[in-house]
């Protein structure tokens, strides 16, 4: 972990509600893909954690959901700079990908998905990618998936783009050798009783600190109690507990 | 030269930070970040006799200037905590530490503090009376003088290093609390703790934490704090060592003019890690702009 001045260096509408942030500064602590970093706003008193999606040299990309006040601040900043702690949590394990993972992200869990199959692709391996939104509005980062020459399923609850319906819908038709997952619990659930291997699903949690001091965010695993925020985010299949 | 000396019940603290239980963990998560030497001491996450998993989540709500939580004592349990964690934090931090015992019987008290009083490391107990007494109807111990006194006998009877009672402030009179616990013998007080709080989403019209109510910290509630020192320390004649939104060197003069002889920082730590060693550092500059040449001649100078 490291505390440090990111300078904000793009701030821009890339969906409905959904905001993309460059933030450029120190991000040596920013190891693995699906880590996050928390930002301190002006007169808010607790950080707001946000997955990493993108890193380059020392610019992080982050998307985030306009959803509270916090958000909603961040979603008018366009100058100036943020005190940000980086290289939190411990990311997805790459090691147990085998050569064919499929990658599923559900809205803002598709971000730290983007890293990862960048990540993938530097070990060699090419991952299958399955998008999941609400609306074909909120869709996001489908093009960029792409370019990186992946192939890309996306699936909408209402039918208005790609496959109608649930990311399980894309994932029950699709062969692969493990899976890595973000997105909001319920999809976590069925993926988790969807899917055919092991695999690593990140989750969420209310969060005071985000570095492991207050244990706001603990949760029981069947290898003890962890912290979302210093064990976690991102779990294996063989240990959650619902 | 400024003088950040001061005694708590018989050892010298280089400074009167502490950081507070709870926020803080065992220590060494902060070790990763800077050298903890640098602190007063600290008091170490609130142990109980068995492992404690706490409340359900989502157990932290925001608040302005502030926030709720519901941990619920998680902690790994006294035993775990002997063997475990305190060798892991003879590795990062040479001085003694507080250690942080909660319990929901006297009993509970009487045999953690049995158990940590053999650690050489360990300098002081901080007794927390918030938890519920199981025997009591569920009532906190803090919330009665004789609960309170009760428990101070208990540990003193069993335990030869200091005792200081961690009072609640929710109470309709905090003086007669710390006077019990003067009383029936114990070293020190420290308060406050949290205040009883709580927040509802608007959107679901259900409390944003899953216990519905928790504990308030954070700058908001400072003043409040600096208030209970202030009357607690007039009325005893035992150390009191203040804490409640504390987050400046400033803050930490206000609470010793207060009466406080020692300072606890607690949610500043959550939001900055770095937030105690930054008052540690930033204590000089504060004295010498308020003309203090030692800081334990002002303890209690607010008349």
């Amino acid at each position: 972990m490291k505390q440090g001045l990111f300078e904000i260096k793009k701030n821009v509408q890339i969906a409905k509600g959904v905001m993309e942030m460059h933030l450029k500064g120190d991000t040596s602590a920013i190891v693995n893909a699906g880590q996050f970093i928390n930002i301190k706003l002006d007169g808010l008193f607790l950080r707001r954690p946000i997955s990493v999606c993108d890193l380059n040299g020392d610019t992080v990309t982050i998307i985030y959901k306009v959803v509270g006040k916090g958000t909603e601040q961040m979603s008018k900043m366009t100058a100036g700079t943020l005190d940000v702690l980086t290289g939190l949590g411990n990311g997805y394990d790459l090691s147990l990908s085998g050569d064919n993972p499929v990658l599923i992200g559900g809205g803002v869990g598709v971000p730290p998905m983007y890293l990862l199959a960048k990540r993938l692709i530097e070990n060699g391996v090419k991952p299958t990618v399955i998008l999941g939104f609400n609306t074909k509005d909120e869709i996001f980062y489908e093009e960029d998936f792409k370019a990186l020459g992946l192939n890309v399923y996306v699936t909408t609850v209402d039918g208005s783009y790609g496959i109608k319906g649930f990311v399980t819908d894309a994932l029950k038709d699709i062969d692969y050798t493990y899976f890595y997952t973000c997105g909001p619990e319920p999809m976590l659930k069925a993926v988790y009783n969807a899917s055919k291997t092991e695999g690593q699903m990140s989750f969420e949690e209310r969060m005071g600190c985000g570095f492991g001091a207050c244990m706001g965010c603990s949760c029981k695993t069947l290898t003890g109690n962890k912290r979302i925020c210093k064990e976690g985010p991102v779990m294996k299949k063989g240990e959650i507990i619902w | 030269m400024v003088d950040t000396k001061v005694n708590l019940l018989g050892i010298t603290l280089d400074n009167p930070i502490i950081p507070a239980s709870g926020t803080f963990g065992f220590g060494y998560e902060f070790a990763e970040l800077y050298d903890i030497n640098c602190l007063g001491t600290f008091s170490f996450k609130g142990t109980t006799k068995e492992a404690r998993f706490g409340n359900p989540t989502p157990r932290i709500a925001e608040c302005s200037s502030g926030l709720i939580n519901s941990v619920g004592l998680q902690n790994p349990g006294v035993d775990k905590v002997i063997a475990e964690e305190l060798p892991k934090l003879a590795k990062v931090f040479n001085k003694k530490v507080m250690a942080n015992v909660s319990g929901f019987s006297i009993e509970e008290y009487v045999e953690v503090c049995s158990k940590l009083n053999k650690c050489n490391q360990i300098g002081w107990f901080e007794v927390n009376v918030s938890c519920p007494n199981v025997h009591g109807g569920g009532l906190s111990f803090g919330t009665s003088p004789e609960a309170v006194a009760e428990v101070t006998k208990a540990v003193k009877k069993v335990v030869t290093k200091p005792v200081i009672l961690k009072l609640s402030p929710n109470v309709t009179d905090i003086v007669s609390i710390a006077k019990a616990a003067e009383d029936a013998g114990a070293d020190g007080v420290s308060l406050i703790n949290t205040l009883m709080g709580m927040r509802i989403n608007l959107r679901t019209k259900k409390p944003v934490i899953a216990n519905k109510m928790g504990g308030f910290s954070g700058d908001a509630i400072f003043p409040v704090a600096v208030r209970m020192v202030y009357q607690v320390a007039n009325a005893v004649k035992i150390p009191v060592i203040g804490m409640g939104g504390v987050s400046s060197a400033e803050d930490v003069i206000e609470m010793m003019l207060a009466g406080a002889t020692a300072v606890g920082v607690g949610a500043a730590n959550l939001v900055n890690p770095y937030a105690s060693r930054d008052i540690v550092n930033d204590l000089p500059r504060v004295m010498e702009k308020y003309n203090i040449n030692s800081l334990s001649e002002i303890i209690g100078g607010c008349k």
